[in-house]
């Protein structure tokens, strides 16, 4: 976005006649611009200012404030129109590019092996860029780089996934609209420092926001309604969900374990300030899922998940119970066991909340455990199975069973926390230049090169000799490498190599002492 | 003119001079030892995708460790850390644990020899839909590729042992497969002198007329085990960030394999391609096997029943037939698995818990097509070892395939 500026010819008129035509041009040039800033708008958005993308964050008490997560993109913008495709963007983008989408119907699977790559919907008069997978693709948005930004898409008809993380740290999702996209609508996966905020997702037949295998991630003022599981914390640490709207799913909000996953644990996780409002829809999950075994009408599903706290929710018109917090074998979900994941639900801590209406129509096991107690209705809170260390804030405001063994909570709020995200964003790890060779020469050139041994290329030695103080020639050897001996076979190009790794393996090369 | 007479002048001199460099080098020793007549001689240097270390050891070095991983769990996305890899064996060890691995000696007839199952020309499986032991005796089960094995935590196809020395006493002393006990390989070991010398060679920290110790066969064979790495595939390259390293039908059976439609990559998860879990997912036996219980049996656990360890999918384009009784003969036969239907394999009589992750995804033929195409740029053997010209008992070499 650079504004050129041409350089005038040089009048050959008088100076008081060059004075004037001078003001003259400064004037029409000046109510041109001023038209231009402060008239009347055509469709043409405004630029994201500097430090952020949909909105200033830095004026709002936001998670992406308090985790200086509002890094500027540096990059190039790149727009895309109704008719284009954010793919073909994606292939052009470097990291630090915002890739700015139009209103218009893009149905593509847009897939993000790059890093720091910020994707922003422009809606026009209430048109929205729309991801329409048509149920025949499988995702809309799936990344595996770090820094990934998306904001304010609509993504329908997907039968996968809306938007899919494998493994990108510090991203934020913000803003979007997500229709039956088919077993999750937001599902990062092995991420670190991430933000989920601001959506709206339904009909989705699993959990609408999914996060799976994470740490410290905040999600906030989402609605969730007409799905499956509303928010879903599994075998994630550090997991702050909070100001969210969850209705009308089969479960509100859960924090649980699954087994037989490779990271095994979900602990300090904080359910707040959200209103968990009859959450009794069918369950329609796929057979065989972990959450077909949600029974419909429950609010909160607490299961083998540790350190969790649940403060200031509204809960209120779950037909089965407000809260369940169970160990596995009693939480209704079919997987084999895993010696290596702990199955109960350890300090719990139920702060204030405000829970009526709960427990109207009892489904299941829970049904039969209440009538053993001569009730048709369920809890506000039920506690089933193993754990530890549980507590409750005023227990008797409630209907409770299985709170026996209950303790008075010590802590009576979690004010001191705003955010679980991290104070900054995560770092790639520092690795110097001499580290990059070394981990490229071994890695890689040591499949056919050896110090002062012949194997099937030359020995490292002698690429010494020959290039000497020359790293550079190396390179555009590797690059385009050039058979220059009978008794050794050709090498093959080297040239998917980054150019930062081809300098640091050239210059360890020639440093290289045995 | 005068130009072209002083290019051709450098341009032959610069030929001269290169075609001499090998001349220099002529007596180089090779990059593994072989055995002559008068001379063993282990080698001293590391095999690839290692570093000797001031004390002797080989430590692995490779691009993935550009990266971290959740947990240090080794699993996640393209650029993930490797998880923690076994090293730090001396490049003597690696060597002498290629001659052992090569040499039929080990087993009790002398007929069979780990690479008669684990062949390196053939993805260090044996081709087979079940292997075969000493005697034509059958094995339950189908060879494991050992590419990459130094990354698993989790070892044969039920998981049972969680380190390579309790693996490798399972196969050594299996009465159908090479059948020996542990009093026979040391007798047998301690008479030849060329392993004695070699041992001394390997172990210089004890005395050299001592004899030859388990530990040091195990550790000698484990280590050479751990020397086989596989991770500069295509696939590789483009998750190290060359995007031009997989066309445009290898991406789109990329997409399809992590998509959470197919979910392929949920438990063969990057950048080993596996998550190291048990999982039930209800494949069929060949004709004539009967239900195998799988991981039920050394956990003990009926949650397990059918349940086998999720296998690395590197270099998987060399290892048919496929599970683990071999029952798939071809990489589509076995994609298509996934999208027949949960549970449609299951014997009427078994009640298994399949994972979650077996669903109906209804892949067409094309996304078939596509996650075979993606499964084949997992393939790289650059650091495919030597195969040993002569053994040192004077054996001749025999693989099933050789």
């Amino acid at each position: 976005m650079q504004l050129k500026t041409y350089k005038m010819a040089k009048s050959k008129t008088k100076p008081v006649l060059k004075k004037i035509v001078t003001i003259l041009i400064t004037l029409i040039v000046g109510v041109y611009l001023g038209y231009k800033i402060f008239g009347p708008k055509v469709k043409e958005a405004p630029l994201p200012n500097s430090n952020s993308l949909y909105r200033s964050i830095a004026k709002t008490n936001d998670s992406a404030a308090a985790s200086n997560m509002s890094t500027a993109f540096t990059g190039e913008v790149i727009t895309v129109k109704n008719g284009e495709s954010i793919v073909d963007a994606v292939k052009m983008a470097n990291p630090g590019d915002l890739i700015r989408v139009y209103p218009g119907i893009y149905s593509e699977t847009v897939y993000i092996d790059k890093d720091n790559i910020s994707f922003q919907g422009i809606i026009q008069e209430g048109e929205w860029p729309t991801l329409d997978g048509k149920k025949e693709l499988n995702d809309a948005f799936l990344y595996s780089g770090n820094g990934i930004q998306i904001e304010n898409f609509k993504i329908v008809n997907y039968k996968g996934n809306g938007i899919m993380g494998q493994a990108g740290n510090n991203f934020v999702i913000r803003n979007n609209w997500v229709i039956d996209t088919g077993v999750y609508g937001i599902f990062p996966q092995y991420g670190t420092n991430g933000l989920i905020e601001h959506n709206i997702l339904t009909g989705i037949e699993d959990a609408a926001i999914y996060v799976g295998m994470c740490d410290n991630i905040d999600v906030k003022h989402n609605k969730v309604y007409g799905n499956v599981a509303g928010i879903e914390i599994e075998n994630s640490r550090h997991a702050l969900v909070e100001n969210n709207y969850a209705y009308n799913n089969t479960g509100g909000i859960l924090a649980f374990i699954t087994p037989g996953l490779p990271i095994k644990t979900t602990y300090d996780v904080i359910i707040r300030n959200n209103f968990i409002i009859e959450n009794n829809h069918k369950n329609f999950g796929a057979p065989g899922s972990i959450v077909a075994g949600i029974p419909p009408g429950t609010g909160i599903l607490i299961m083998a998940a540790d350190d969790v706290i649940v403060e200031n929710n509204i809960i209120s018109g779950n037909n089965n119970a407000g809260i369940i917090i169970t160990d596995f074998e009693n939480g209704g979900a079919k997987a084999s066991n895993d010696p290596e994941s702990e199955p109960n639900p350890d300090r719990i801590t139920i702060l204030d909340n405000f829970m009526i209406d709960n427990g109207n129509k009892p489904v299941g096991e829970l049904k039969a455990l209440m009538l053993t107690q001569l009730s048709s209705k369920g809890p506000d809170i039920l506690a089933i199975g193993g754990g530890v260390g549980s507590t409750i804030r005023d227990k008797n405001r409630y209907r409770t069973f299985g709170l026996g063994n209950y303790g008075e909570s010590i802590k009576d709020n979690t004010r001191d926390v705003l955010t679980l995200m991290l104070d900054k964003p995560v770092e790639p790890k520092d690795i110097s230049e001499m580290e990059l060779g070394e981990l490229t020469y071994y890695g890689i050139c040591a499949g056919c090169h050896a110090y002062d041994i012949r194997l099937i290329g030359i020995p490292t030695n002698v690429i010494q000799m020959i290039y000497k103080d020359n790293p550079q020639g190396i390179i555009d050897y590797i690059n385009n490498p050039k058979n220059l001996r009978d008794d050794y076979p050709e090498m093959p190009t080297q040239n998917y190599l980054s150019d930062e790794a081809k300098m640091a393996v050239s210059k360890y090369i020639l440093a290289l002492e045995k | 003119m005068k130009k072209i007479i002083i290019t051709v002048f450098i341009s032959s001199s610069v030929v001269i001079f290169y075609s001499l460099i090998p001349i220099f080098n002529s007596s180089a020793p090779n990059e593994y030892s072989e055995i002559e007549e008068n001379s063993i001689e282990l080698c001293k240097t590391c095999p690839p995708g290692f570093k000797l270390n001031g004390s002797n050891e080989c430590i692995s070095r490779n691009l993935y460790l550009q990266y971290e991983s959740l947990e240090n769990k080794g699993v996640g996305g393209l650029k993930t850390a490797l998880p923690m890899v076994r090293d730090g064996f001396s490049p003597q060890q690696i060597d002498l644990g290629r001659y052992l691995f090569f040499d039929p000696v080990l087993s009790a007839d002398h007929t069979v020899s780990c690479a008669s199952c684990h062949n390196p020309e053939m993805g260090f499986s044996d081709g087979l839909p079940t292997s075969i032991g000493i005697k034509n005796k059958s094995v339950a089960r189908s060879s494991p590729s050992l590419w990459n094995v130094a990354y698993l935590n989790k070892l044969f196809w039920d998981g049972r042992a969680s380190s390579l020395e309790e693996q490798i006493e399972g196969p050594l002393y299996a009465e159908n497969e090479m059948g020996t006990t542990r009093e026979k390989l040391l007798l047998t070991l301690n008479e030849i002198e060329n392993y004695r010398e070699l041992f001394a060679q390997a172990f210089p920290e004890r005395a050299a007329s001592d004899s030859i110790k388990l530990h040091e066969i195990y550790k000698s064979i484990i280590a050479f085990e751990s020397s086989l790495i596989s991770i500069n595939s295509r696939y590789d390259q483009y998750a190290h960030g060359y995007h031009k390293a997989l066309n445009q039908e290898e991406i789109e059976g990329l997409n399809v394999f992590r998509s959470f439609v197919a979910r392929c990559s949920e438990c063969h998860t990057p950048p080993l391609f596996t998550n190291q879990q048990i999982a039930v997912i209800g494949t069929p036996e060949p004709g004539g096997l009967v239900f195998d219980a799988g991981a039920e049996i050394p956990f003990n656990d009926r949650s397990r029943r059918g349940g086998f360890k999720v296998p690395s999918l590197r270099n998987i384009e060399k290892t048919a037939p496929y599970m683990h009784s071999g029952k798939f003969k071809t990489l589509r036969e076995t994609v298509e698995f996934y999208t027949k239907g949960r549970g449609h394999a299951v014997p009427n009589d078994e009640e298994l818990i399949l994972h979650w992750h077996i669903w109906e995804p209804n892949l067409s033929d094309y996304e078939l097509d596509r996650l075979v195409d993606f499964l084949k740029t997992l393939t790289d053997e650059s650091f495919k070892p030597k195969i040993p010209k002569v053994l040192p008992s004077g054996l001749k070499l025999k693989t099933n395939a050789t």
